[in-house]
This record gives structure tokens, sequence and C-alpha cells, in this order.
């Protein structure tokens, strides 16, 4: 390493956020089955913030998320989110609590049409965007209302599962690589939504292999490795962690 | 062979019922193991409590057939639902074996202590005054009753249908069956929704049994000569479709009834042969999805 200040584990000054943490994770560890895959995670997210997980693939970047949304097979440590700890809670009353998730392989029902599938999250606050606005974002939708939600193409697939937590209300969006596998015109219009999401005072967690996505978007990067997060930084001190980021991703 | 036409419609009427039942108890088990994985063995046995619980109501409480058409499968489904709480819950995530040898524990012994109490003779139970009687349709003698029994398990049949097919409910309930953990956390209350399920198709084989009362009279062992043909029944239409297993609910009755008719020896047979046939030709039934 270039500089070799390598800096603790989510407490380098910049990397702090700037007030309260809507989020903050400490000492999450947790297990599938027998296997121990988180390690340790320690980092936080404040409200209107969107913050990024960078990582290999088996990072832990998605077990993560899985942790804090409470569907993974058990946990330990401290999640707090909003002033309430969620680290017991089930994830239905987590999501409640205004968490929601939209998970790597987007989880369109097959069994719903498009309609069915936008409405299914319940309301878990006033303030959700409505039908219309949602339609605004993506105009695509609208058109394919009645179709079978894993016949559309795995971009509008990709927007159905983005939209239908926005309807909800919640404030906390954890968005698990929404550009994998989609066309660079795709990939475009969601950051173009994610970047609208977050001047609208949305928080954002996001997780993403792709850096060139994800630094035009996050305020803040962790590195997460081995179930731990090895590095954290702002996006302003981006260049300057350039090389020790491409050693961290292997890109 | 010259066709004896009110032979026939006899036949195809006694086939009718035959399927009504068939349709409601199949749609049961088909709504329990989208949402449960669990192979409800129990449903022939909560079948025959329906009918019992309409028995109880009159010779205890008084209470009419019509309130039983309602009391009873409400009864009947908060006990199933109780089991659900107390023991099938705990079997989420394993094996369907253990569900099934666990359902078939319990009608086995269900079955026991009613057999205890009421022997293995059939007890009766009188049709409504609204419904004696028949009407001449010309060509054949229609009781009023059988009539009712097909109508109304078509009526409820194709309400569960409209309820899991296009209401928000039923979307919930789709969407649970494909990915329960996602559901739950979109802040839906799963575990209780699998109960309410549970009840749901426990309370249909409960109503199933009350509508047969009049018919077949009430005896412990009504539901366990009935449950294996309707299992022949959903494995031909296949697990987990709601039209599927009503529509060859009804389908079935009807050729058991023909089969009669035109072939008196193999009636009892051929659901079983149609349904090794189905399992040759496609093994997850006429409308099923893979298990």
């Amino acid at each position: 390493m270039a500089d070799g200040t390598m800096t603790a584990p989510g407490v380098s000054g910049s990397a702090k956020p700037a007030g309260d943490a809507m989020l903050a994770v400490q000492n999450l560890q947790a297990w599938y089955g027998e296997s121990h895959i988180l390690h340790g995670i320690t980092f936080n997210v404040a409200a209107g913030e969107v913050v990024t997980l960078l990582g290999r693939n088996g990072a832990g970047k998605t077990s993560t998320l899985k942790s804090i949304m409470g569907i993974i097979g058990k946990r330990t440590g401290s999640i707090r989110f909003d002033g309430h700890d969620i680290s017991r809670a089930s994830s239905d009353k987590i999501a409640r609590l205004g968490v929601a998730y939209c998970p790597e392989e987007r989880g369109i029902f097959a069994s719903l049409d498009v309609r069915e599938n936008l409405m299914l999250p319940p309301e878990v606050r006033s303030g959700g965007l409505s039908l219309d606005q949602i339609f605004t974002l993506f105009p695509n939708l609208k058109e394919r209302l009645r179709s079978q939600g894993t016949k559309l193409s795995g971009g509008e697939q990709q927007m159905l599962a983005i939209a239908r937590i926005l309807r909800t209300g919640a404030r906390f969006l954890m968005l698990d690589e929404p550009t994998e596998g989609l066309a660079p015109v795709i990939i475009e219009q969601i950051g173009r939504t994610i970047a609208r999401l977050k001047s609208e005072g949305f928080t954002i967690l996001l997780v993403e292999q792709n850096f060139r996505f994800a630094a035009t978007l996050a305020d803040r990067f962790y590195v997460v490795e081995h179930g731990k997060i090895i590095d954290g930084f702002a996006s302003s001190e981006l260049q300057a962690n350039m090389d020790k980021l491409h050693a961290y991703l292997g890109v | 062979m010259s066709i004896n036409l009110q032979a026939l419609s006899a036949q195809l009427l006694v086939g009718l019922i035959n399927g009504s039942f068939y349709a409601l108890l199949s749609l049961g088990l088909a709504v329990i193991f989208g949402m449960l994985n669990i192979i409800n063995f129990a449903h022939g046995a909560v079948y025959m409590m329906g009918a019992f619980c309409a028995y109880f109501l009159l010779n205890i409480f008084g209470i009419g057939y019509w309130p039983a058409l309602i009391i009873a499968p409400v009864l009947v489904g908060i006990f199933g639902m109780v089991m659900e709480r107390t023991m099938l819950k705990w079997l989420a995530g394993l094996d369907n074996l253990y569900g099934l040898l666990l359902t078939f524990g319990l009608a086995l012994i269900i079955q026991g202590v009613f057999q205890n109490y009421f022997g293995s003779s059939g007890l009766p139970y009188a049709i409504p005054d609204e419904l004696q009687g028949g009407i001449n349709l010309g060509f054949m003698f229609l009781p009023i009753y059988r009539g009712w029994v097909i109508v109304c398990s078509l009526v409820v049949c194709l309400a569960t249908w409209y309820l899991i097919e296009r209401t928000r409910l039923g979307a919930y309930l789709r969407a649970a069956t494909e990915n329960p953990t996602l559901v739950r956390a979109f802040g839906i209350n799963v575990p209780r929704m699998i109960t309410l399920t549970y009840g749901l198709g426990v309370g249909l084989a409960a109503l199933a049994g009350v509508l047969s009362a009049p018919i077949n009279q009430v005896r412990p062992l009504m539901g366990a000569d009935l449950i294996i043909v309707v299992f022949a029944v959903v494995v031909i239409g296949g697990m987990g479709s709601i039209m599927g297993s009503i529509v060859t609910g009804f389908a079935l009755g009807v050729i058991e009834g023909l089969t009669k008719y035109f072939y008196p020896e193999a009636s009892n047979t051929v659901v079983f042969v149609l349904m090794v046939l189905v399992l040759l030709v496609k093994p997850t039934g006429l409308t099923g999805r893979a298990v």
C-alpha cells in the first residue's frame, strides 16, 4: 500500500457521517447455518446520505443487508435504526419501522402481475410516492401493468423492484446491486432515479460491484472484505484512495 | 346398447355431488400445501369434525342447519389454527414428509377419539325443511338438497378462487407461497397469514362435512374413506393450483359417475387408474408446478 496509513474500520475522520446516524451497525456477526459469514461489521449511515458498500463477490455485502433486514440465519451485535434496536426484531417489524429492501435477485413474483407486484408491500408510513409519481419515474411500468411480473425485461424488473418500495413511505432504502446485468442505458436511468431520490431526502444504503456507478452517487464508501469493514472514506477522498481501492476490489 | 337417460343422469348427479366434495376438499389441500408446504393428511378428519360439529350443534344446542353452515367451519377452522400454532408451525423448513406424518398421526388420533365415543355406524342428520323434496326436470328427478350442495360448493369454490387470484389479500398469499422471506421483509406478518391459511383450508373441509351430513350421515370414518380419493384428485390436478383443483374435483366426480353407468365394475378404481396415467405422462399433475 502506497501511503501505508490504513484507517481503522469505519472510524477515519471524514468517514463519519455528518449528523446523527439513522442506521448504526456495531460488531455485526452473522451465520448461514454453520458457516460464519460476517465477522464484526461496523458502520453507519446518516439521514439523507447515500452510502455504498463495495467489495468483491462473497465479501459479505449482501449478507450485511440481509442481516439488517433480519432475514439471515443468526446474527449478533448491535443494529440501531432510527433509535430502535432492531438486532433481534423480526423482518416484518423492521420493515414497518421504515426499512425498505430491494434484493439482489429483485424478487419479482411470477404469480403476480405488475400491478399486484407494485401494490404488494403495505404502506408503513404516509408520504410514499403515489402511482402517478412512480409512473413519471418509470414510464415503462405503466404500459406493462397487466403483464406477469417475471415477463418484464431485466431492467423493467429492476425498476419494478425499486418502484414498489417507494410506494411504502419508507425513507431508508437498501438496494442490492441494482445495476447487475443491465444495459448501460438502463443503468443510467437507475442512476438518475437514485440521484433524484437522494435529492428528495431518501437515505440509501447501496451495495455495488459497479464502482463507476457508485462513485457518481455515493457520499461515502465502505470496503467489505471477508465479512469485515476494512476501510471507509468519503467521496471527496475518492481520488486519493483510488490505488488502494483498485487493490481491494482487484480491478 | 341403448342409453337409459334417467339412469345416466342419476349417476351424473351422484358424480357431481361427489365432485362437489372432491373440489372443496382438494381446494383446501392445495391452499394449505401452497402456503405451508404440508400435505395435510388430517383433512379427512377435519371434514368429519365439520359434520359432527353440525350434529352437536343441533342435538345439544338446538342450533339448526343454516347457522351450522357458518358456525361449524369457523369452530373447526379455529381448531385447525390451534393445531398449526402448537404443532405444524415447528415443522417449517423441514422436509414435507414430517408434516405428512404428523397430520396423518393427528387424523388417526382424532378419528380414534370419535370412534371411541360414537362407534362406526352413522348418526342421522335430517335435511333442513327448506331443502326437502325435489323437482322433476322431465328427464330426471332432482332432490333439492343435492342441487343445493352442488350450487353451494361451486359458489364457495369460485369465491375462494376469486379471493386468492383477484384480491389484495390473495396477492399476499400468492407472493408468500413463492417467497415468504421477502414478503415478510415487506412488513407483512407471514406467520399469522400461514395460520389463517391453514384455518381457511380446514374450514373449507369442515363446510364440506356439514354439507355432506344429511346425505352421507355422520360417521367417525366418513373422512378417512373420502380422503384417499381426494388425494388422488389432488395428484391428478396438480398440487398448488387453485382452479386446477376445483376443475379436477368436479371432473373426476363426473367421470366416476359416468363409469358407474357404463362400466360399474371400474367405478371405484377409475380415479386411481387415471392417477397412474397422469403421473406417467405428467408427474406434476395436469395443472401443477414442479414441487
